[in-house]
């Protein structure tokens, strides 16, 4: 399971099975879409499944999730999603209501976002042989001229930003699947951010690196930037938003809420001459009322995360290894 | 969470650092008794902002690095049983036995589950009445009562198909073990608030006045431990050795009288062994003769298990504040949370892990596992 969790291990995966065996320039790059060259058009391009339990949670299903994932894979790209492939594998067994639930959801998150729903496949498993629904989508998108998206463009000195409030998918998640109320209701923040950065480029197509930090939450995107770029990143932990709901409920658990998931949040890396306009614009949208600048890019520390405590102190912070594990007491 | 909030705050933390620091006159050494304290001293950095003389060492609470390694693989033999539900919390399944884990017993199709309460591994045992439901009991005093309860309540619903695989230790026991060593340079206790919470103070001032230590109630935001910090190092410059309750919103001197009689009730005292130290006596529980039909050692008969620990593993110097963990030749090298040679770094609470993840800037990078991603 730890291979799937967004971590050390599902990068090892990748980078030690599937990309030597599939080979290829494009994937090289591991982006979470791929910019290609098609007709003379730049294309963002990105494929996504959806294994979510339960089906349906606070602020959400695995439907609007399928479309958003997807489609926020492509804004990191800069790309506004055009048209996506829906596949459904069905388990034996599963209420025909569920699944028309899920595909109007699915619909509706399509159209909310802009996105046309081009193609799909069908398939059904075995009685067992699943968790009543799965999704794959794959999305296609334009990437604007002038705009070049890559953690290999972070330089020292950039201004690291997340549009609001972190780790609520994750807590909105684990409040039904582990039946834990955490005194507080817990909406996911599952929402496509093709708007928000459409918004971000208006003000300057020279934005350094997008990421949506969906498993292994703001740390893994963090991580994941500082060991492609090569410099080293440094969060002032105080300036990372979480509401008081998830840190309430991170506490409890013993998680850490820089680890958790999100559905409807970026993180940015901006030139810093840029930084306050490009929060300005983020701000004036809905899903980035909340933006805060959070840190920076830094010379030192090559390829890690460091964050400056509360109280003055200084720790790394890691790739998580696999899921993150709720603590005896 | 404004009450969580209420104790990060960086002000106050300032006032008791320089408290701390003008009253330190010369070299301490305090030990943190939990490993919730050690991980929220190393993830704050309280130990880089307190004077140079008050040295912190990481005592043995971590009750997943301290739970011993026969006791695992028990685990791993009864997880593996096509009729058995093994229920465990999180932080255990990563734990190594001899050669695998319970994660591992999971992808090999045994039916290993996460729980958040004992409770829920008795639900799932009403729900299973075909099944062997087995729940993995092991820590401090703060996780023994509500597993000593969860057997009350199997009994009262007459609930057949339920046990209990027992590794419970208490901490009393493991200060005095401490401070019997002949190595010990510990001066002073930061003791578990959860523990007290449940226990009360009333083991400790005889440990207080026999070692002559002082012994500080304290609890585990970074203000609780600063103030725990405060408070012990005032002791020993003014040459006392009290009990002192710095963790008042939690601790009263009697503790919890109902979970104490429940414990009472389903456990009894015993000599219990700590993975890296050895046996410590009268250091455990274990259930009591009147509810050994819920005792899955003695239902499954798991007995002949043969354990092999790393030999290159020196976590129990670690458990018992004879060495930090980056002092060790196989730490960030052989053993780092991706494979780890013993529970002190596989366990979010080990002091181990805390120094991995949070203090890899103050090793040498050259020591470190190259970083899996770029």
């Amino acid at each position: 399971m730890g291979h799937g969790g967004g971590g050390a291990m599902s990068a090892e995966l990748v980078q030690h099975i599937f990309a030597p065996a599939f080979g290829g320039e494009v994937l090289a790059q591991l982006g979470d879409a791929a910019a290609v060259t098609l007709g003379g058009a730049r294309l963002a391009f990105s494929t996504d499944s959806f294994v979510v339990r339960p089906l349906f949670f606070p602020g959400g299903c695995i439907g609007d999730l399928a479309v958003n994932g997807t489609v926020n894979d492509l804004a990191m790209s800069g790309a506004r999603a055009a048209y996506l492939s829906c596949g459904f594998i069905l388990e034996e067994g599963v209420e025909m209501p569920v699944v028309a639930r899920i595909a109007q959801a699915l619909g509706d998150a399509a159209r909310a976002a802009g996105v046309e729903v081009a193609t799909g496949d069908t398939k059904v498993v075995e009685s067992g042989h699943g968790d009543g629904v799965y999704i794959n989508t794959a999305g296609i998108g334009l990437i604007p001229a002038g705009v070049d998206l890559r953690p290999q463009r972070v330089v020292p000195g950039d201004v690291v930003i997340v549009s609001g409030d972190i780790g609520v998918h994750g807590v909105a998640i684990m409040s039904v699947r582990e039946g834990l109320e955490f005194g507080v209701a817990i909406q996911s923040d599952c929402a496509p951010l093709g708007g928000l950065v459409d918004a971000m480029l208006a003000v300057t197509p020279d934005l350094h690196v997008l990421r949506d930090p969906t498993r292994g939450g703001l740390a893994a995107s963090l991580n994941e930037i500082a060991a492609a770029s090569g410099t080293g990143v440094v969060v002032q932990e105080r300036s990372v938003p979480v509401p008081d709901g998830v840190a309430n409920a991170c506490a409890i658990l013993g998680l850490d809420p820089m680890y958790v998931a999100n559905e409807g949040k970026l993180v940015a890396f901006v030139p810093r001459e840029h930084a306050d306009a490009v929060l300005a614009a983020m701000r004036a949208h809905p899903l980035g009322a909340a933006a805060r600048v959070i840190g920076e890019a830094v010379p030192d520390h090559p390829g890690m995360v460091v964050a400056r405590t509360a109280l003055g102190g200084t720790r790394v912070v890691d790739l998580p290894i696999g899921e993150q594990l709720p603590r005896i007491c | 969470m404004k009450y969580i909030d209420e104790f990060h705050n960086p002000e106050l933390a300032r006032r008791l650092l320089d408290e701390i620091h003008s009253t330190v006159t010369r070299p301490w050494a305090l030990m943190e008794v939990c490993g919730g304290q050690t991980h929220t001293i190393i993830r704050h950095g309280i130990d880089q902002l307190l004077p140079e003389q008050v040295e912190l060492i990481h005592g043995p609470g971590c009750p997943v690095c301290v739970t011993p390694l026969e006791v695992i693989d028990k685990a791993l033999e009864i997880a593996s049983r096509p009729d058995v539900v093994f229920c465990s919390f999180g932080d255990m399944l990563r734990v190594p036995g001899t050669g695998r884990d319970l994660f591992q017993v999971r992808s090999e199709g045994g039916d290993v589950r996460v729980v958040y309460s004992p409770l829920d591994a008795l639900r799932i045992a009403q729900q299973n009445p075909d099944k062997q439901v087995v729940f993995f009991g092991i820590g401090f005093e703060t996780t023994a009562p509500p597993n000593a309860m969860t057997v009350y309540q199997a009994r009262r619903l007459g609930i057949r198909n339920f046990s209990l695989l027992v590794s419970h230790v208490r901490v009393p026991p493991a200060i005095e073990a401490i401070m019997r060593s002949p190595s010990c340079r510990v001066q002073a206790f930061l003791a578990a608030g959860h523990v007290c919470s449940v226990m009360g103070t009333g083991e400790y001032p005889e440990l207080a006045g026999r070692y002559r230590v002082p012994i500080v109630v304290t609890g585990f935001e970074p203000l609780d431990i600063l103030e725990g910090v405060r408070r012990t190092v005032l002791q020993l410059e003014r040459g006392e050795h009290t009990v002192d309750n710095a963790y008042p919103r939690a601790v009263r001197a009697e503790g919890n009288p109902a979970a104490k009689a429940m414990l009472e009730d389903v456990f009894e005292v015993t000599d219990r062994a700590w993975r890296g130290i050895g046996v410590i006596p009268q250091s455990g529980w274990r259930l009591s003769s009147r509810y050994r039909e819920f005792d899955a050692e003695h239902r499954f008969s798991v007995t002949g298990i043969r354990t092999l620990e790393p030999a290159a593993c020196r976590s129990g110097e670690v458990l018992q504040g004879l060495l930090k963990p980056h002092e060790c030749e196989a730490f960030g090298t052989a053993c780092t949370p991706r494979s780890p040679l013993g529970a002190t770094m596989v366990s979010s609470e080990g002091a181990c892990a805390a120094y991995y993840l949070y203090r890899r800037l103050d090793v040498a990078p050259a020591r470190m596992e190259a970083s899996p991603v770029g």
